[in-house]
């Protein structure tokens, strides 16, 4: 067995598909940045501390979930070095969820909220003052009146009837994909003929952890007053437009006087994708005129900043008993916490991802963004990738130990290869899975037969592993109604006005759907009139068709 | 007590860039009148070294030394929109955008020279040193900042380039879930060796060997160090962190690194990474995103891993001492399994 820290580059393995003979591509070329960075002056944004720089801090949330009756702020008002203080009432567009950038989903998330918190550490003001520790100090003595509600923190609990419900918008605490069902789902061949065919039928429930990003630099921003009505925001954010344009919804401030720097960041991971920062710091400028600063402590990047959300997956498998894998049902619930941020995103782009990679004729999977009292999730490495990766291959080592075979041959035997139908519907190309598994066998010592040595990503597949199924079984569970496509939010949207009554059909739908039709196609009473031909979208193409709310 | 060691094994693919499409990334590539570059962009270098592999890619396609190409990133007021650096989309979009960007730079750059060597555009080629010179004269020759030069003060033409990648949204199928997720996939395989002590349940991840396809290792230096660290992330993931450590309970979630527990160096497992090479067809250079999925196969891994060692199958994460003691005082002791 070959040990210790090397690399090594097989520049034999595909050779024939590359041009080695480059200038610099392939080069182990010093980075640009690096003696800035080893010998500590590369700026990053907590290096531009202006003379007379304010600092904010937020009160937040003690409860899991919670009405706010009142906000005293007059005893914090008092306290030395309090500047201002800023509630609900002091943001211009106090509602907002990430993606509706994009045009993908309601907003859902308050700032600072107003009437009801639905998580421990939620924000419901912010202090802004001379020094940290008088902000600090003002924040403990701001006072709350709660009156605690019900919460719910297991996913599995919070779908259940009765549960408590985390945001009124989504009354069965699952967001709604496509105005349509209450999950994302994934269809290709028919499962359960594939369980009825096999010959062992291998089940496993699995859970991924909450994690912590964990950069070194915690998130934060800084502002500052600009020349000519401007402001500009120096900010660790992974995404500088992204972050500009929240900014500039959320402070109804057009983004041409905001002026974003930053692109040099101490660790990222995914962490600083949500914008918390920047719009209350260029806010706090605004209303104070002065240079202010917003970063979460340590203890807030770890309990109030969004970790990678915890996922739950159910996996069922069909098998042969020579290691062929005949089908594959998938149940996720992936756990958003209070609001919406990412999940509802990665979830498309996890099952997007199934079955793994691995050519398998029948798949099914439902999944499911769930809502409940917790610090929302992000993005984190491998978002909607790493839980269902770490189910499959925990998962794949069942089905090997069930059959008794060699784990790499059963990943071989299954691997995907190019030319293969994928169970999202598109040809497989470029693979190496094959490849990789070879490799590692090879230099650890595990032995494999002939046929497993030979297999190669570029042959066996295709042919008839390219043809769809001639029958995909398709269901209606878990339809809903009274979502229709122009509920949802754009640039600027409201959030949706409801039918009072929760219109979500817990399973099968029949009932639902027969007191409020699914959202109708074109009305009648407004024929369109002939005459040119309108263009296909109002506005750019943007996500809006990932829930199926398009713009017309 | 006894110390009982298994291996365990895991693959994974990952798509690279933003899921569905939809994601643009812009690149602005200029000279100044010595015939040195600026790239300007909004990405955000995180430390994985963004910056440097887009330098690389801009020299590579301008045809200059990387020393004379300089990457100036993430000022809204100079660089062109970007969507941000994560889904592993920062080497395969911008590195495209600035593929596009470097060679509309790099057209006007030798019109300029071929109007000072009365030649045809067409006819000139770069060395890579800083000299353009006629394709099978090499005599005929002219350095880049001569071109530039001239360029700047006799012929009134800008040496610079626009580029943007943008692969068009997908459409996604409520019924089905049919969709293009993404154009292109990096791959992985890993084999962990743990140690499990069966009267504290810990568990050590001694050995890691891998193989990571990663389309083109653009700067080999830089491959290496997202897969060595992402590995690390993985084990970490694995065995040690978690901010709720009674999920869904929220009681007994760490606030500092006192709490919250990494492996130090002193856990750090040996790993050999062999580096696999197959270019996407889209890719800049070929070249897919290491950065995310080099973390994903080691928790599946760790896991199989200790099933290997005693027996215990630990399906939720993270892998702690506890868990493992609850699964031998189940199971009525280790059961070696030894598979691998």
């Amino acid at each position: 067995m070959i040990r210790g820290n090397m690399v090594e580059f097989r520049k034999d393995i595909f050779a024939d598909e590359r041009d080695d003979n480059l200038n610099e591509i392939g080069k182990p070329t010093r980075r640009q940045d690096i003696t800035g960075h080893v010998t500590g002056r590369s700026p990053f944004f907590d290096d531009h501390l202006f003379e007379g720089l304010l600092h904010l801090r937020c009160v937040r949330s003690p409860h899991h979930a919670a009405r706010i009756r009142r906000i005293d702020t007059s005893a914090a008002q008092r306290m030395p070095g309090v500047m201002r203080i800023l509630t609900g009432q002091d943001v211009p567009v106090n509602l907002n969820t990430l993606l509706s950038l994009l045009d993908f989903g309601i907003d859902d998330e308050p700032i600072l909220s107003t009437e009801r918190v639905r998580y421990k550490g939620e924000p419901v003001a912010a202090i802004i003052a001379e020094t940290e520790a008088q902000a600090r100090d003002a924040v403990a003595a701001v006072r709350v009146e709660w009156e605690v509600l019900p919460h719910v923190l297991d996913v599995e609990e919070a779908i259940k009837p009765g549960a408590p419900t985390v945001l009124d918008i989504y009354p069965g605490n699952k967001f709604v994909y496509h105005g349509k069902y209450d999950h994302q789902k994934l269809r290709l061949g028919d499962v359960e003929a594939a369980f009825r065919e096999a010959d062992h039928v291998i089940e496993g429930r699995y859970q991924m952890s909450p994690i912590e990003q964990a950069p070194i630099e915690t998130c934060g921003a800084i502002a500052a007053p600009e020349q000519n009505g401007r402001y500009v925001c120096y900010t660790s954010t992974q995404a500088l437009f992204f972050s500009l344009g929240t900014a500039s919804k959320v402070l109804a401030t057009p983004s041409s006087r905001l002026h974003f720097i930053g692109g040099t960041v101490g660790g990222g991971f995914g962490g600083k994708v949500d914008s918390i920062h920047e719009p209350l710091a260029i806010l706090g400028t605004m209303l104070t005129g002065r240079p202010v600063k917003y970063a979460w402590d340590r203890e807030e990047e770890m309990q109030v900043g969004a970790p990678r959300g915890a996922e739950r997956w159910y996996l069922k498998d069909a098998v042969m008993n020579d290691g062929r894998i005949l089908g594959r049902k998938f149940t996720g619930y992936f756990d958003s916490g209070a609001y919406t941020r990412l999940s509802s995103y990665a979830i498309i782009k996890g099952v997007g991802h199934l079955p793994g990679p691995y050519t398998i004729p029948n798949v099914h999977a439902d999944v499911y963004c769930v809502y409940t009292n917790r610090t929302p999730a992000t993005a984190m490495r491998g978002f909607g990738i790493t839980g269902a990766d770490f189910a499959i291959e925990a998962h794949m080592d069942k089905v090997a130990d069930t059959i008794g075979m060699n784990p790499v041959e059963l990943r071989i035997l299954n691997a995907y290869r190019d030319g293969d139908m994928k169970a999202h519907r598109r040809l497989a190309k470029n693979c190496a899975l094959i490849e990789c598994c070879q490799v590692v066998a090879e230099k650890a010592g595990v032995k494999l037969s002939p046929e497993m040595q030979a297999a190669s990503s570029r042959v066996g597949g295709g042919g008839a592993r390219a043809h769809l199924p001639a029958f995909t079984a398709t269901d209606e569970h878990g339809r809903v109604s009274g979502y229709k496509a122009t509920n949802y939010a754009r640039k600027g949207a409201k959030p949706p006005d409801l039918p009072g009554a929760p219109p979500m059909a817990q399973h099968v739908s029949h009932q639902a759907s027969a007191s409020a039709p699914p959202a109708p196609q074109h009305s009648p009473a407004t024929p369109v009139p002939p005459g040119p031909p309108a263009p296909k979208r109002a506005g750019p193409i943007r996500f809006s068709s990932l829930s199926g709310f398009r713009r017309r | 007590m006894a110390i009982h060691r298994g291996r365990g094994f895991a693959a994974i693919n990952y798509p690279i860039g933003m899921n569905l499409g939809g994601d643009p990334s812009q690149a602005l590539v200029h000279s100044n009148p010595d015939g040195k570059f600026t790239v300007a962009l909004s990405a955000i270098d995180l430390g994985q070294g963004m910056k440097s592999v887009c330098r690389q890619i801009a020299a590579e396609t301008l045809g200059v030394p990387v020393e004379d190409v300089y990457v100036d990133t993430a000022d809204s007021d100079t660089g062109p929109h970007d969507m941000g650096s994560f889904a592993s989309r920062g080497t395969h979009r911008m590195g495209n955008a600035v593929i596009r960007a470097s060679a509309e730079a790099r057209e006007v750059m030798l019109e300029a020279a071929a109007e000072e060597l009365e030649v045809d555009p067409g006819d000139l080629m770069t060395d890579g040193k800083g000299n353009i010179h006629v394709r099978g004269a090499p005599s005929r020759t002219i350095t880049v900042m001569a071109a530039a030069q001239a360029a700047q003060f006799r012929q009134g033409r800008t040496i610079a380039g626009r580029g943007i990648f943008l692969i068009p949204l997908s459409d996604v199928d409520p019924d089905t879930g049919e969709m293009s997720p993404v154009t292109t996939f990096a791959h992985a395989a890993m084999l962990v060796t743990v140690e499990v002590c069966d009267e504290t349940g810990e568990v050590t991840v001694t050995d890691m060997q891998s193989a990571y396809e990663v389309g083109r290792a653009l700067n080999p230096r830089l491959v290496e160090q997202q897969l060595r660290g992402g590995a690390w992330m993985g084990m970490s993931h694995a065995a040690w962190e978690t901010t709720e450590p009674y999920y869904p309970a929220r009681d007994h979630g760490p606030v500092d690194f006192n709490s919250y527990i990494m492996p130090g160096p002193g856990d750090l497992a040996p790993h050999h990474i062999s580096v696999l090479e197959r270019p996407a067809e889209d890719g800049p250079y070929g070249g897919k995103g290491p950065g995310e999925m080099c973390a994903n196969p080691v928790l599946p891994a760790v896991v199989n891993a200790v099933y290997d060692a005693v027996g215990v199958r630990i399906d939720e994460l993270p892998v702690t001492p506890e868990k493992v003691l609850r699964g031998l005082r189940a199971l009525g002791g280790a059961k070696p399994r030894q598979r691998l």
